[in-house]
């Protein structure tokens, strides 16, 4: 079960808003790296988020650039799952291979700051603030077996192989 | 039943009868990094407990977003790519060379072939039949050590092309009404696959820009045929070796078609700060400009600078407009000084930048200041894409570039050709 307050982010967010290409000298210092997280679109963002926090979002998030370091500066500031209405093709695998839960469900009912339980195994998200319950629809299994080893590394690791 | 084009080749290298909606594992024929998403790959395929590439695969490594290096930071992770490169046998494209989607373009990619890259305009080779699509980092370095990774295989969406573009309108203005249409996820998860009489007329350059952009409306790939444009094209490469004719099926399915007649298009351009937010170039006149950029892996290449050689010849650009050009590649420089463009564009007023990636992804060599607008012929004009979230970027052809930088202002090509 995971618990954390809601972040709450519109449409088209790119990944030029999550990790700009600007910071790209800091790449190889993630923990430098994660203090810009969402700054262009939130400055407060970084200095607010708390372990187990989620973001949640409108259509298309994370849309643009390949680079896995969006993904994992959301996860190195603590966010434990994002919610979205939809997700661009090249994250969702990033987030997934790193182990960060994207939860694909209509997210216009949850406001920012309200109080989030969600339950990855059951599929369900409670909106705690305002008595909401929420699904989110089901991921290629292939997504769901990486997720469930905690990443794509720890995947292979065990499997030696991809296994359909 | 038929296939798609994105069918065919994920069929070939996962070795069954892959249809869309499919998980296949398939054999990659080339896997490439660049040096922002690179160092990242390298550290995964260590933690992954690999210690050399898969024999079955090529692989190559580009150092082109930060070209030459602007800090200590990332010239240490260009150190540790080129350390990489060295002791795997790997192919190193250094500093200098350009842009990686160019150089694959140029170099590596063949009709037919599955390439992954970590960079998400690898899309681009689909010019040239290729299934290319951008990863991640560690789905580049998991297919770096095993040479084969997992895809869904995708819907296609048929663009069909007819007739031929009026003189100013080029692939870039297409590719841009395109994404206008479907917009920014229009065609998330899917293969965009671009069919017609017009593809006939269309010259590698102008399929790769076109190709280069399919990301932009969320697809896996963007896919051409391979025909005979593509043969001359290797060939004059040295690479005809490389030619296999590559088509869909006659009864393929898909998804959806979209028609779009060339004759009707306009000059194009997409306004900040999204890719689909499109209008047309004269609808944007008296928009001042204070910077142009020519180049990337979208519209860098030598009828990009042809183009803007020929409407900048003889003549002065605004003195408030800089105007930076980075040619895609060594081969793009070297042909475009040997042409006179180079000639032409110094004294027109603009500045040379090495071959690379420049000012697109907002790291240096061009970065805007607060308020400043930019006219880019790149493909991203994300708020803060080039350095400065306080700064707007307009993305059009490199012949609206460079009818801009000659007015100062946003400006439809047709006025000054």
């Amino acid at each position: 079960m995971l618990t954390g307050r809601a972040f709450k982010f519109g449409d088209n967010m790119s990944t030029d808003h999550i990790i700009p290409g600007r910071f790209a000298h800091l790449r190889s210092n993630l923990v430098e790296l994660a203090k810009h997280v969402m700054e262009d679109i939130d400055p407060t963002f970084a200095a607010k988020v708390k372990p187990g926090d989620f973001i949640v979002a409108g259509t298309n998030f994370g849309l643009g650039s390949s680079r896995e370091h969006a993904p994992l500066v959301i996860k190195t500031a603590g966010v434990s799952a994002i919610l979205a209405k939809s997700v661009a093709r090249i994250f969702f695998r990033n987030a997934i291979n790193l182990g960060l839960p994207v939860l694909l469900c209509e997210t216009d009912s949850i406001n920012d700051g309200d109080e989030l339980k969600i339950d990855l195994k059951a599929g369900t998200i409670w909106d705690m603030t305002n008595g909401n319950r929420l699904r989110f629809s089901q991921i290629p299994e292939i997504m769901l077996h990486i997720l469930d080893e905690g990443g794509l590394l720890p995947y292979i690791q065990k499997h030696g192989d991809f296994k359909l | 039943m038929g296939k798609t084009l994105a069918e065919k080749i994920l069929s070939a290298k996962s070795g069954g009868e892959a249809k869309a909606g499919d998980i296949v594992i398939a054999k990659v024929d080339l896997v490439f990094v660049q040096d922002t998403t690179g160092p990242l790959a390298v550290r995964q395929f260590h933690s992954a407990g690999f210690n050399h590439p898969a024999n079955s695969v090529k692989v190559a490594f580009f150092l082109d977003h930060a070209a030459p290096s602007p800090g200590y930071e990332l010239s240490n992770d260009h150190m540790l790519l080129r350390d990489f490169a060295q002791k795997t046998g790997s192919l190193l494209y250094d500093v200098g060379e350009g842009v990686c989607h160019q150089i694959v373009a140029e170099s590596l990619a063949k009709p037919g072939d599955l390439i992954v890259g970590a960079d998400s305009h690898t899309v681009t080779a689909g010019g040239l039949g290729a299934f290319a699509s951008g990863m991640g980092s560690t789905d580049i370095a998991i297919t770096l050590g095993l040479g084969k990774t997992w895809f869904r295989v995708p819907e296609s969406i048929k663009v069909s092309l007819s007739g031929r573009s009026p003189d100013g309108v080029y692939a870039k203005d297409l590719i841009l009404h395109l994404i206008g249409q479907i917009g920014a996820d229009g065609a998330t998860y899917k293969a965009l696959e671009f069919s017609g009489d017009a593809i006939n007329n269309m010259s590698i350059p102008e399929r790769l820009t076109v190709a280069n952009m399919a990301v932009e409306a969320g697809a896996k790939v963007g896919l051409f045929p391979a025909d005979e444009v593509t043969r001359d094209y290797l060939s004059i490469q040295g690479r005809k070796s490389h030619y296999q004719p590559l088509f869909p099926d006659e009864d393929a399915i898909y998804e959806q078609t979209i028609d779009i007649s060339l004759a009707e298009l306009q000059p194009t351009v997409a306004k900040p700060h999204a890719v689909d937010n499109i209008a047309l170039a004269r609808e944007l006149k008296g928009t001042k400009v204070q910077q142009v950029f020519i180049g990337t892996c979208t519209n860098g290449r030598l009828d990009d600078l042809a183009v803007a050689a020929r409407i900048l010849k003889g003549k002065k650009i605004q003195p408030e407009t800089r105007l930076v050009i980075a040619p895609a590649s060594r081969g793009v420089l070297i042909a475009a000084i040997e042409a006179g463009y180079i000639q032409t564009l110094l004294e027109a007023g603009a500045i040379i930048l090495p071959p690379g990636c420049g000012p697109c992804l907002g790291l240096h060599q061009g970065v805007l200041g607060a308020g400043e607008t930019c006219l880019s012929t790149a493909n991203r004009n994300f708020r803060g894409r080039m350095g400065n979230p306080e700064a707007l970027i307009y993305l059009g052809s490199p012949a609206t570039a460079a009818a801009t930088a000659l007015n100062g202002e946003i400006t439809d090509p047709r006025e000054v050709i």
